[in-house]
């Protein structure tokens, strides 16, 4: 069975500074994959190799059958099959909420008004914020700009959802609406990467979690064994770091 | 009052409170204001100035021409500098944020070499010593294209940096967010990283235009007919023919009638953007 991401002995370096390490996973169609690892791992880097943000020094990125990697690869139509979803939101502060919505519809995929504006609506119905379709950014709290955001790339039709610690930088009561419309999304069979600090999530939601520390991929398995049973040390040690309140730094 | 005591008498050494101490040093300033306007006001000659600058007769036949051809000439020049100098700048403040290097180096050439001219020696190479190098080509418009495009390579040079400096300002995210949905890099700037950066410098840009009514006094360089003079050669023509300053005077006051409302609406669209910061 075709996978619906296969990255192969993936390399990135930032001048001298190799960050990715050799790095080799899959993820098949309608899983839902965590990837979780200490601060500077690597993990956010590797994400956005996916869907070629950073161009890979080297190793082979295929999406969807598609290898992005190769120098012949139309890379603007191949991200558009690619969601992502950042940290910061990213919202266009200068467009409404439907107006985020339907851009990229109406100018990439060159949908009309009416189609974009309906296809817009279904989503931001979808993630719970409809009623604010005529809100700027600035007038949204994080959470209701993160699910537009999640909107807005959904509105793409992507066969894979790329999500970049989506609620590190929410107020602690808006994590779990974001959330929701995630584990939401799992349910319906979305593909999903996500990288995220919150154990909770990755232990119920995850099909596997891949565990990443120093520029390598350390382990990767069921959601159960990763987290509640992990073999390595090093994983060990970063998940008592995590799920011991006393420890609030990561 | 129920409060507790104030402390402020107490510590000051000289015996003054620090509002005293301000309002004695405000009292100096007001007192030499007064003095200097005192010893200007005595000094002036009253009866000449009021002949020389303040000549009814005179002003008189400034109208209407000042506002009919003088002033919509200048605002003809400005207008037309200030669009083509706008998408001169955009495109070379985008050179000079292009991943290509040539690109970068021929903006940064540009930017530095019209900077660096007086912009009345562009006027003069434009509308002089093109023309001789090469006869054939005549610029559209006459005095209006060569002042248009010399008001337009100068103001481009600074408009430039500015947007620049607004592109710059745009987060990173933004570009990114853009072409995770696909858009081009081009479609990104178009519709998502230039429609914000504009908004960034649009008080800058507002005060570039400020510079340019001025700067299209320049005009002067290359001989301008009765028909496309501008405020300050019209000026300059009428105080000529009277010998009196009179219409100097009003020339003046004519670019302040459109310059003074232009800063203030800067000065209240940088209010508003330090707010919603
Ligand atoms: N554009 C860049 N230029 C130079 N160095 C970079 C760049 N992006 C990331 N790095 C470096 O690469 C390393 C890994 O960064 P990355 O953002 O992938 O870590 P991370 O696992 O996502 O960390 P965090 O949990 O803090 O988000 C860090 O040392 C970072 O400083
Ligand atoms: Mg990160």
């Amino acid at each position: 069975m075709a996978h619906a991401v296969e990255i192969r002995d993936l390399h990135k370096s930032f001048g001298a500074l190799q960050v990715l390490k050799g790095i080799d996973f899959t993820v098949d169609p309608g899983q839902v994959v965590c990837v979780i690892g200490p601060s500077g791992s690597g993990k956010s880097t590797l994400l956005r190799c996916v869907n070629l943000l950073e161009e890979p020094t080297s190793g082979q990125v295929v999406v969807d059958g598609v290898e992005l990697t190769h120098r012949d690869v139309d890379i603007d139509a191949a991200r558009r099959r690619v969601g992502m979803v950042f940290q910061q939101f990213n919202l266009f502060p200068h467009m409404t909420a439907l107006e985020n919505v339907m851009i990229a519809q109406r100018r990439v995929l060159k949908r009309g008004r009416a189609e974009a504006e309906r296809v817009a609506m279904e989503n931001l119905e979808k993630v719970g914020v409809a009623a604010k379709r005529d809100a700027y950014p600035a007038q949204l709290s994080g959470g209701q700009q993160q699910r537009v955001a999640i909107a807005r790339a959904l509105a793409m039709s992507p066969a894979l959802m790329l999500f970049d610690e989506p609620t590190s930088a929410l107020d602690p009561e808006l994590v779990g609406d974001v959330l929701t419309v995630m584990r939401k999304l799992a349910e319906e069979g979305m593909t999903m990467l996500v990288v995220t600090h919150e154990m909770a999530f990755a232990r119920d939601v995850a099909d596997r979690v891949v565990f990443m520390d120093g520029g390598v991929i350390v382990e990767d398995g069921p959601a159960e064994q990763v987290i509640g049973a992990p073999q390595h040390e090093r994983t060990r040690s970063f998940l008592r770091r995590v799920l011991d309140p006393t420890h609030t730094d990561v | 009052m129920t409060g507790p005591p104030a402390p402020s008498g107490s510590s000051a050494g000289a015996g003054l409170s620090p509002r005293q101490r301000r309002n004695i040093s405000r009292g100096v300033q007001y007192a030499v204001f007064v003095v200097l306007a005192a010893l200007v006001v005595s000094l002036a000659d009253w009866a000449a100035i009021r002949e020389h600058f303040l000549d009814m007769k005179v002003a008189e036949n400034l109208f209407p021409e000042i506002f009919t051809i003088a002033l919509k000439n200048t605002v003809i020049y400005t207008v037309s500098g200030y669009v083509l100098g706008f998408f001169l700048g955009l495109v070379v403040a985008l050179m000079r944020l292009s991943s290509a290097a040539p690109n970068r180096w021929i903006a940064l050439v540009y930017i530095e070499v019209f900077r660096g001219l007086p912009a009345v020696l562009v006027f003069i190479l434009l509308g002089l010593a093109v023309p001789t190098a090469f006869p054939g080509i005549r610029f559209p418009f006459d005095e209006y294209g060569v002042v248009a495009i010399a008001l337009g390579l100068v103001s481009a040079a600074y408009m430039a940096e500015t947007i620049r400096a607004g592109l710059q300002a745009v987060p990173r995210g933004q570009m990114e967010a853009a072409r995770s949905l696909g858009m081009s890099y081009s479609r990104a700037m178009i519709t998502v990283v230039i429609p914000q950066a504009l908004r960034i410098v649009i008080p800058p840009l507002t005060n570039e235009l400020i510079l340019l009514f001025k700067d299209s006094s320049l005009v002067f360089a290359i001989g301008v007919t009765s028909a496309t003079s501008e405020l300050t050669k019209f000026g300059q023509d009428i105080a000529t023919e009277y010998a009196d300053s009179t219409p100097l005077l009003l020339a003046g006051a004519t670019y302040l009638l459109i310059t003074i409302p232009l800063s203030i609406v800067v000065r209240r669209l940088e209010a508003r953007q330090a707010k919603a910061r």
